[in-house]
């Protein structure tokens, strides 16, 4: 290996976007035919170093070399035609073109389209058989699935003759079983002497297929190891710096009457698509309820449905009242009268206005309530006054009620949603990713509140698509599959392993 | 985080956006062979240099402040009325049959007769591009286009074939009856004591056009109905998980912007002409547009702006009676505006962004 | 009604639906590269006016093309610079330059010509001149074929024949080049174009640059060769109907043409309602007709007949994200 120069060497890489440093001094060596994951935090700069690499960011500072030589990377056509391919998060494909035509696109060899597609096509089959991707070239983008859209974008890179394939978070999207096969994929490119760099938050992921790792934290390169030589516990640290606090400081739940009751629970999204399968769950008051899943598995869709903007069939009562699942008592407000507090998975598109200040969310949900209104107007001074309180007691930093959402941090941001429906006294609270792209120190607070809320005796549902989260969190865990409950367990009796069966679609 | 400060943002960006309009209006009239600084100076005397100037000044603002409310408040809803002109037009219909099918007393009650149904009329015919935007999910801006288009049909058909009094061969309605005649600025400062033009058409319509800033103002910012309608326009996501119907804020919206177009016609038919014409909105529908953007949909700057191009109508009426330039120019000076403020606004907030990050820098 | 009023409605059709054509497709380019573009009617106003103008001064109807072209593209610079390179909103930028053009051409033709904002009547070769094709005189007598072919086909001008041409060289560039397949997809998604190392801003500039052109084209029909000379706001609302005609075709190049056919038909009958009486037995006023083309492309629009689906990137300026 000593004789060959690494496939990409990056030299001392720094880029700042503005105040915010996003990658500090980077240097990093991967050798060719080998699997090397990048792992880190959300924020951690992941992205950002690999913008850099595809030509997406000028970088302030360093040296790209691909196969040892020095290259200029101004833009994405220098990264392919240094041999750069990548496959991005949100896949960069022409929803209503075919497969091929997406293929084509800006590699064209000539002019004319008819000669172009018919070499593509040919060219496309001999990849597909060589690398065991199996896709068809005539079938319509937004008519197949994600992860047959995956291997169009690897496809991609490969016409383009890239030795060197980046992929973003690959699964994000995909179900266990499909990731899995991208793996087996990504093998058979490593044995053919094809470059990888896998970037993932999952540690299972590195641990399962890279040969080395790197680990970013707040803009660093913290270390580069041999994945055999490596643990799970070791790069966790390293990714945040310290012991992660695996445990919340809780005592065990006890449980009183039932709260919320879903029985045949089905939900059929706006493409006719069902989503959820009919699930029957129960929370009661005093226990945390988890909803473990990998993304896309009819979580999001259940608490849609129990937040009031998605319609659904089937039997939900709140404490033994029925929830209307469609029609004009089937939305947010009328959820809030009867006692039930949201907090959003995607803070920043639903939780949030962004342009509004901490004050006007801080009544965002709750402008109609009485509290807040003084004749027919509202009464801007109660909604400053009371955002003044939450700010102090959930400490919000800046505690300046004046200033729009948009400048807060993400833990800060999260403070103020979850200050607003914690203190409404919810009997049921949704809680949806609670510490997604929040710093760690937030985190530890986060879970202690939504912790203090279940000890008053309120019901909590959890759905996180963290593992730890939901195993140091909720008091029992029902794991989602494709629109169904696989299984419900406590969570001082599982472990993560058995989740993971059960994530994976495997009947406990 | 915002670079530019709030006070930059809303001073300081439309006035340079202001300033750049100006210079290349002046750089126009200097092509077109006239003396820009005497062509202000005319538009000053014509315009505010007489109580006879003011009356059209602030008879044209009335128009554009009902016209560019009508505009801002679908704005704060996400929704681009372009179909101000439209609704205008048939505020003006409604105007017309409240004035002429019932024998009113006294004016008072003509004028609240009149603006309901103006605002009704005008309301109707936004609701149906709101309504398909709502359920249908059509683009609202090519839709009201579309009815502007459909409206001048109609008026034009009614005006001819129905309400043209026989014998007449013009396409217009009979003469208004004496006792809905809205009393002017002149009859209005007359018992005051203060001296006002007597042929100027400025009429008590202003007074209702500032009573609806006022409640434009109260509706967005003090109300959980405005509070909706902001929240909505800025994220539709977000206001779905809140509760707040998308279907009925944009109804509302609409309603409302369509209203505010339609009462545009108490001032321009039943105060000015006293009969409907087939051209009576006059693109007044349009300039709510500029008049908006310059405003920054806040009331208090619609009613800057609207100020700003009555001025500009009264002296561009001015400068095409005592010079060659025609009264075109003020078209050409609103498409700047409108450029300016509404398109490349980038363009003038860009260089800004620099200078306070320059100053922020030089400070820290 | 007989055979030959049915060719002079026709006639009169394939005249009023050449300038929709031709703006409808320049809608075609912008909005295919996710463009939107409501500054048709603008763009052509001013090249109406600024090719009728040169052609005054100097005699050539063909200099004058070009410079209504040189306008047109100027606009649609400008309509480039807001929405491409300041990521302005697309809608209000095209309402600017509809004023813009309605308020200079009216400035610069009062500056240059002193007629009220008109240009002097064009004359000779200031003018394109219908063209009689070859054997329309000898086969003017053959029945039904020789009418059709002598009045309905020949007797143009080079900018019809130019007009209908641009249909099916539309429709290749579109679907047969390469040019055309990146073309749609930076109308649909811009990302999948900039990853792939395509300029999403030369691809879109060179988008409203072909906008430009066509409408250029399309307003020096309006004032060379449908009427002599430029009058004020003559383009009277042809590019909201092409606009309409756009939708109504769901952006696809030969309902294009059905479309403004089917719309020039409407502009001809209002001058024919005659015809209309005679065939239906009913009365219609002018105003519906001529409401009629908004009021099909509003239930279009409203999905009644089939969705209208515009590109999906249309309206949204892009901007580079991870």
């Amino acid at each position: 290996m000593a004789d060959k120069a690494p496939a990409i060497e990056l030299k001392g890489i720094s880029k700042a976007f503005g105040p915010v440093q996003a990658n500090k001094d980077i240097s990093i060596r991967v050798m060719p035919g080998t699997i090397h994951g990048i792992i880190g935090e959300n924020g951690a700069g992941k992205s950002t170093l690999m913008s850099i690499l595809y030509g997406f960011y000028k970088a302030d500072k360093g040296e790209i070399f691909i196969a040892g030589n020095k290259t200029e990377i101004p833009d994405s056509q220098a990264a392919i035609a240094a041999g750069i391919g990548m496959v991005f998060q949100h896949f960069k494909l022409v929803e209503n073109f075919t497969v091929l035509e997406n293929i084509i696109l800006g590699a064209e060899d000539g002019r004319l389209l008819r000669p172009s597609l018919a070499k593509a096509r040919k060219t496309l089959l001999e990849l597909e058989r060589e690398y065991g991707l199996n896709v068809d070239p005539d079938a319509v983008i937004e008519e197949i699935g994600v992860g047959m859209q995956q291997r169009v974008e690897i496809l991609k890179a490969l016409y383009r003759r890239a030795d060197i394939l980046i992929l973003d978070e690959p699964t994000g999207v995909l179900t266990p079983a499909e990731a899995d096969q991208l793996f087996r994929i990504l093998g058979r490119l490593r044995e053919e002497g094809k470059t990888i760099i896998l970037i993932t938050h999952k540690l299972r992921e590195i641990m399962e297929a890279t040969d080395t790792v790197s680990v970013m934290r707040r803009g660093e390169m913290t270390a580069t190891v041999k994945t055999s030589e490596t643990s799970p516990a070791e790069l966790a640290e390293l990714m945040v710096g310290r012991k992660v606090l695996l445990r919340v400081d809780k005592t065990p739940a006890t449980p009183g009457d039932v709260v919320l009751d879903i029985k045949g629970l089905k939900v059929v999204d706006d493409q006719g698509v069902e989503r959820v399968k009919g699930i029957d769950l129960q929370v009661r008051a005093g226990e945390i309820v988890g909803i473990a899943g990998v993304a896309g598995n009819g979580q999001s869709e259940l608490l849609e449905v129990l937040g009031g903007y998605a319609d659904a069939t089937g039997e939900v009562t709140l404490n033994g009242q029925p929830l209307d699942l469609s029609g004009r008592y089937s939305d947010g407000r009328s959820r809030r009268t009867r006692g039930i507090g949201h907090v959003p998975e995607d803070r920043q598109r639903e939780g949030l206005i962004m342009d509004f200040s901490a004050w006007e969310n801080t009544a965002f949900g709750y402008h109609r309530s009485d509290a807040y209104q003084s004749g027919m107007l509202l009464n801007n001074a109660a909604i400053r006054s009371d955002t003044e309180g939450k700010m102090e007691r959930f400490d919000v930093r800046p505690p300046d009620p004046a200033l729009p959402a948009k400048s807060f941090s993400g833990g800060n941001q999260q403070k103020i949603v979850l200050a607003r429906e914690i203190e409404r006294n919810p009997d049921l609270l949704l809680v949806g990713q609670p510490t997604r792209g929040v710093d760690i120190g937030a985190i530890e607070f986060i879970h202690q509140q939504i912790v203090a809320l279940r000890d008053q005796g309120k019901a909590i549902l959890l759905v996180s698509v963290e593992l730890e989260e939901i195993l140091a969190l909720a008091d029992r865990v029902a794991v989602m599959f494709d629109g169904h409950i696989m299984g419900e367990r406590l969570s001082a009796e599982t472990d993560e392993k058995e989740l993971g069966l059960l994530m994976a679609g495997v009947e406990g | 985080m915002d670079v530019v400060p709030k006070w930059a943002e809303v001073i300081l960006v439309p006035l340079i956006s202001l300033m750049l309009a100006a210079i290349l209006s002046a750089l126009v009239i200097l092509a077109i062979g006239e003396d820009p600084v005497a062509a202000v100076n005319l538009m000053i005397t014509g315009a505010l240099g007489s109580t006879y100037g003011w009356g059209y000044t602030l008879y044209y603002a009335t128009n554009f402040l009902f016209t560019g409310l009508a505009v801002s408040v679908a704005f704060h809803a996400g929704l681009f009325n372009i179909g101000g002109e439209g609704q205008a037009m048939l505020g003006g219909l409604g105007v017309a049959l409240a004035c002429l099918l019932v024998p009113w007393p006294h004016w008072t009650i003509a004028l609240l007769a009149a603006t309901v149904a103006a605002g009704l009329f005008g309301a109707a015919w936004a609701a149906i591009p709101a309504f398909l935007q709502a359920r249908r999910g059509s683009h609202i801006v090519i839709t009201t286009i579309m009815f502007n288009f459909i409206a001048a049909a109609v008026l034009n058909y009614v005006l001819v074939n129905l309400m043209r009094p026989a014998g007449s061969m013009d396409p217009a309605t009979a003469r208004f009856p004496e006792a809905v005649h809205l009393p002017t600025l002149h009859d209005i400062l007359g018992v005051v004591g203060i001296e006002f033009s007597k042929s100027a058409p400025a009429n008590v319509t202003f007074l209702i056009a500032i009573l609806a800033c006022v409640l434009v103002w109260l509706l967005l910012w003090r109300t959980w109905l405005g509070y909706e309608i902001r929240s909505y326009g800025k994220s539709e996501s977000a206001a779905k998980y809140a509760g707040i119907s998308p279907f009925a804020i944009t109804m509302i919206a609409m309603l409302i912007s369509g209203g505010l177009a339609g009462m545009m016609a108490i001032n321009n038919v039943m105060g000015e002409a006293e009969r409907l014409v087939l051209n009576a909105v006059e693109g007044a529908g349009f300039i709510g547009i500029a008049v908006a953007l310059m405003g920054r949909n806040h009331p208090f700057g619609v009613f800057l702006a609207a100020i700003l191009f009555g001025f500009l109508y009264q002296g561009g009426a001015e400068l095409a009676l005592w010079t060659s330039i025609p009264r075109e120019l003020i078209v050409v000076i609103q498409a700047l505006i409108i450029l300016f403020t509404g398109a490349l606004d980038n363009m003038v907030r860009m260089p800004l962004e620099r200078l306070f990050l320059m100053i922020r820098r030089g400070n820290a | 009604m007989d055979f030959l009023t049915v060719i002079q409605l026709l006639d009169s059709t394939v005249r009023l639906a050449t300038p929709l054509l031709l703006a409808c497709l320049a809608g075609l380019f912008s909005e295919r590269a996710g463009i939107f573009d409501i500054g048709l009617e603008g763009k052509m106003l001013a090249a109406a006016f600024f090719s009728a103008a040169v052609a005054a001064l100097t005699g050539s109807v063909w200099i004058g093309l070009l410079a209504g072209i040189g306008a047109s593209v100027a606009l649609s610079l400008l309509h480039g610079l807001a929405s491409i390179t300041f990521r302005g909103n697309q809608l209000i930028s095209g309402v600017a330059i509809n004023f813009l053009a309605a308020g200079l051409t009216v400035l610069i033709a009062q500056d240059w010509f002193s007629q009220g904002g008109r240009t002097p009547s064009l004359m000779g070769g200031a003018r394109f001149e219908p063209i009689t094709l070859p054997f329309a005189d000898a086969l003017a007598d053959v029945p039904v074929v020789g009418p059709v072919y002598a009045e309905l086909i020949s007797g143009h001008s080079v900018l019809v024949y130019l007009a209908f041409l641009t249909v099916p060289v539309t429709w290749w560039v579109l679907f047969r080049t390469r040019f055309g397949l990146r073309l749609r997809a930076v109308g649909e998604n811009p990302a999948a174009v900039d990853t792939a190392g395509v300029s999403v801003i030369g691809l879109r500039y060179a988008a409203v640059v072909i906008c430009g052109v066509l409408c250029g084209i399309a307003g020096a029909y309006l004032s060379t060769a449908l009427q002599a000379g430029f009058v004020k706001d003559m383009s009277a609302g042809r590019g909201f109907i092409a606009l309409a005609a756009l939708i109504f075709a769901k952006w696809r190049p030969w309902h294009a043409l059905y479309a403004t056919l089917l719309f020039g038909l409407f502009g001809a009958l209002e001058t024919r309602q005659d015809v209309i009486t005679a065939v239906i037995g009913i009365k219609v006023q002018g105003q519906v007709l001529g409401a009629l083309p908004y009021v099909m492309t509003v239930i279009i629009l409203a999905g009644f007949v089939g969705k209208a689906i515009p590109p999906r990137a249309g309206g949204e300026p892009y901007v580079k994200e991870r």
